[in-house]
């Protein structure tokens, strides 16, 4: 049953799609890890990923309606938590961008007293740890050896161009997004400067300016991210599971 | 055989007929401790392959709780695989010399995980009937007599609890769904259920490490003794579950107190042991691809710790000094 | 292509609530300190048995052998005046 949408629901779709596309990718990694523990830690932080989008998604209507019986252009999500995920090195940068985003976003939101406080003050936790997984591999990939110093600089690089929309306001949200933004930066260039590593240079919003994930505008593999996510789903319509 | 060899043996069997633990540092038969590490790896490789036919469905698990729960179990099994592995480095072998022992197919994993999962009931015939045989193997494992893998198991029949019952609950939701819902459950336990069986091991006149294993208290119970435990147990889950067990033989035997089953078809075991199951390439070759293609990040890891630890800090600072000094 | 170096072994505790003592709960391999703690963590208190960890190098820890265990363990059996049932003390008497 999809209740009546609220003023919340735009905002719960972007917050609740980036929490399960990046499940959903971090999902893809499991028994393929470089090793055991990590095959462990990327499944927590999947899990909690999983866990928040199942209550944001709920503010909206039926999570699994939401999930599997949407086009890849009702999907609300960045473009950055649906980018393939690469070696490893692709995975953590990308985890470094989009946890200290969230972090950041999810303190403002625990601070406020909008209807998302209570979700965020349990989520925060959560995405504080995921932050500092991602920091403690960018430190060992970059001032690791030079193979893993050059993938890591790579990855850093490659995914530099969908940061940009990062901070584009979302309606609903009670964000001071330029606090958002500078707070990221400086975050992120820390962390990539004790790595040995270099902050990527060049437009973080893409050389795209027709939109991006939040107005449903995706990229080409999301598509089949989706096919493969729907298809069971789709293929039995109005079955319980 | 020495006297001190000779007083060291006899406090060992002495302290397995006492159903006390033997403890790492404590002395072992060496067979005892080889038989323990093949044993405990074959377990951990299992646990760490059967990840990869249930890691099958998690991208396209039908919703999103199916989806959390899947995702945890495998987690698990990650887990379970890291507890064995210890408690095998327990007995100075190392984790990196028995997983090259896997990926060169000289140890060897539960054929089982040989098998495909086809459809998305195949992960609820896995859970139900493979966690469930694997159970009923564990669950005496909990008491061996080698104290690490004792524990191991107990924090893994605990843990593991949830993950029979989530497969029973899944196939519970197809078999009770709507009609082609149904005819995939019970298509899943058709192809599951022999194979299951079949993890029991080869029956007990033609197993040939049972005896020795028993009279240390590695095993407990025998694999037809265990295997007759499971079958009574789940025909009938069966029932409730509303689907068949596809077994013409299966019927209550009053005088025995159990179910009588048909043959199993021990030329398929021994094909698919051999190497010449559906997925034994498959299975051996992602795990190898996984490994070596993580190889750069674990040495990047174990780079970054050498130019950290506080010693090379040290070192580091020492050498500013120097150079400070003489430029 | 593999790894040459295997990431050293740890042995974690792990402290189930505040009041109790760490208590051993396994092993793990880590490249360092830092991980060795966040990969316990992963590994160990998923199901929220912790409330706090320690993690040792396994190398670090020194024990005592099993063929000490006589000299070590058993004079500390024969002195059974440390232990409070050791006393004869008459009905009635409380507090003690």
């Amino acid at each position: 049953m999809t209740q009546a949408p609220t003023v919340t629901a735009p905002a719960a779709l972007c917050l609740g799609d980036d929490a399960l596309v990046l499940a959903q990718r971090l999902g893809e990694w499991a028994g393929h890890a470089p090793v055991l523990e990590e095959d462990v830690a990327l499944a927590n932080i999947a899990l909690d990923l999983l866990g928040q989008a199942r209550v944001l998604l709920s503010l909206v209507g039926d999570e699994d309606e939401l999930a599997y019986l949407r086009e890849e252009r009702a999907f609300r999500n960045l473009q950055l938590v649906e980018q393939p995920n690469g070696d490893f090195a692709h995975t953590i940068a990308r985890q470094l961008y989009f946890s200290t985003y969230q972090r950041l976003l999810y303190q403002q939101l625990a601070n406020s007293s909008g209807p998302f406080a209570p979700l965020a003050a349990k989520a925060v936790k959560e995405v504080t740890y995921h932050q500092d997984h991602a920091e403690q591999w960018t430190l060992r990939l970059g001032d690791g050896t030079d193979e893993s110093h050059g993938r890591a600089q790579r990855s850093l690089d490659a995914l530099w161009r969908f940061t940009g929309e990062l901070f584009w306001p979302v309606d609903g949200l009670d964000i001071d997004w330029q606090a958002l933004e500078e707070g990221w930066r400086a975050s992120v260039t820390e962390v990539i400067g004790r790595a040995t590593l270099t902050v990527p240079e060049g437009p973080q919003s893409g050389a795209w300016s027709a939109g991006a994930g939040r107005q449903g505008l995706h990229t080409e593999s999301f598509g089949r991210m989706l096919a493969e996510m729907q298809h069971l789903h789709r293929s039995h319509p109005g079955a319980t599971w | 055989m020495s006297t001190v060899t000779a007083d060291h043996a006899a406090a060992f069997d002495a302290a397995v007929a006492a159903d006390e633990r033997v403890e790492p540092r404590d002395w072992m038969p060496d067979a005892y401790r080889a038989t323990l590490v093949r044993q405990i790896a074959q377990h951990a490789h299992s646990e760490i392959i059967g990840m990869q036919p249930e890691a099958n469905w998690i991208t396209r698990a039908p919703s999103l709780r199916r989806k959390a729960i899947l995702m945890a179990k495998v987690q698990d099994e990650a887990g379970h695989g890291l507890y064995l592995y210890s408690a095998a480095e327990t007995l100075g072998t190392s984790r990196d010399e028995l997983l090259d022992k896997l990926h060169s197919g000289r140890q060897k994993y539960s054929s089982i995980f040989n098998y495909p999962t086809l459809t998305w009931a195949d992960v609820g015939a896995i859970g139900w009937l493979v966690d469930g045989a694997a159970i009923t193997n564990q669950v005496p494992l909990c008491r061996c007599s080698y104290g690490p893998y004792a524990r191991a198991m107990v924090r893994i029949c605990k843990e593991e609890s949830f993950h029979q019952r989530q497969g029973y609950e899944a196939l519970l939701a197809l078999s009770r769904g709507t009609p082609a819902q149904h005819e995939m459950a019970q298509d899943a336990v058709n192809r599951w259920w022999w194979p299951s069986l079949m993890m029991f091991g080869p029956p007990d006149d033609e197993s040939s490490h049972s005896e020795q294993s028993m009279a240390w208290k590695i095993k407990r119970h025998s694999n037809d003794e265990l295997r007759q435990r499971f079958v009574d147990i789940c025909v009938p889950q069966a029932e409730s579950l509303g689907l068949t067990l596809p077994d013409a033989d299966l019927v209550w035997n009053d005088e025995r107190g159990h179910y009588d089953f048909g043959p199993i078809d021990w030329t398929e075991f021994w094909a698919v042991l051999k190497g010449n199951g559906p997925c034994n390439d498959q299975r051996i070759t992602q795990r190898r691809q996984a490994h070596d293609e993580g190889a750069w990040v674990r040495d990047a890891a174990a780079a970054y710790a050498a130019k950290h630890t506080p010693q090379a800090q040290q070192a580091q600072r020492a050498q500013q000094v120097r150079e400070e000094a003489t430029a | 292509m593999s790894s040459s170096t295997e990431w050293p072994l740890w042995e974690v505790f792990v402290r189930s609530r505040r009041g109790l003592s760490h208590t051993h709960a396994g092993s793990l391999h880590a490249p360092d300190a830092e991980l060795a703690l966040r990969n316990a963590r992963d590994l160990y208190t998923r199901r929220g048995e912790g409330v706090s960890i320690w993690v040792v190098p396994s190398t670090s820890i020194t024990a005592s052998s099993p063929d000490e265990k006589d000299p070590f363990f058993e004079p500390a059996a024969d002195k059974p005046y440390r232990h409070p049932t050791f006393y004869e003390i008459p009905e009635g008497v409380k507090h003690l």
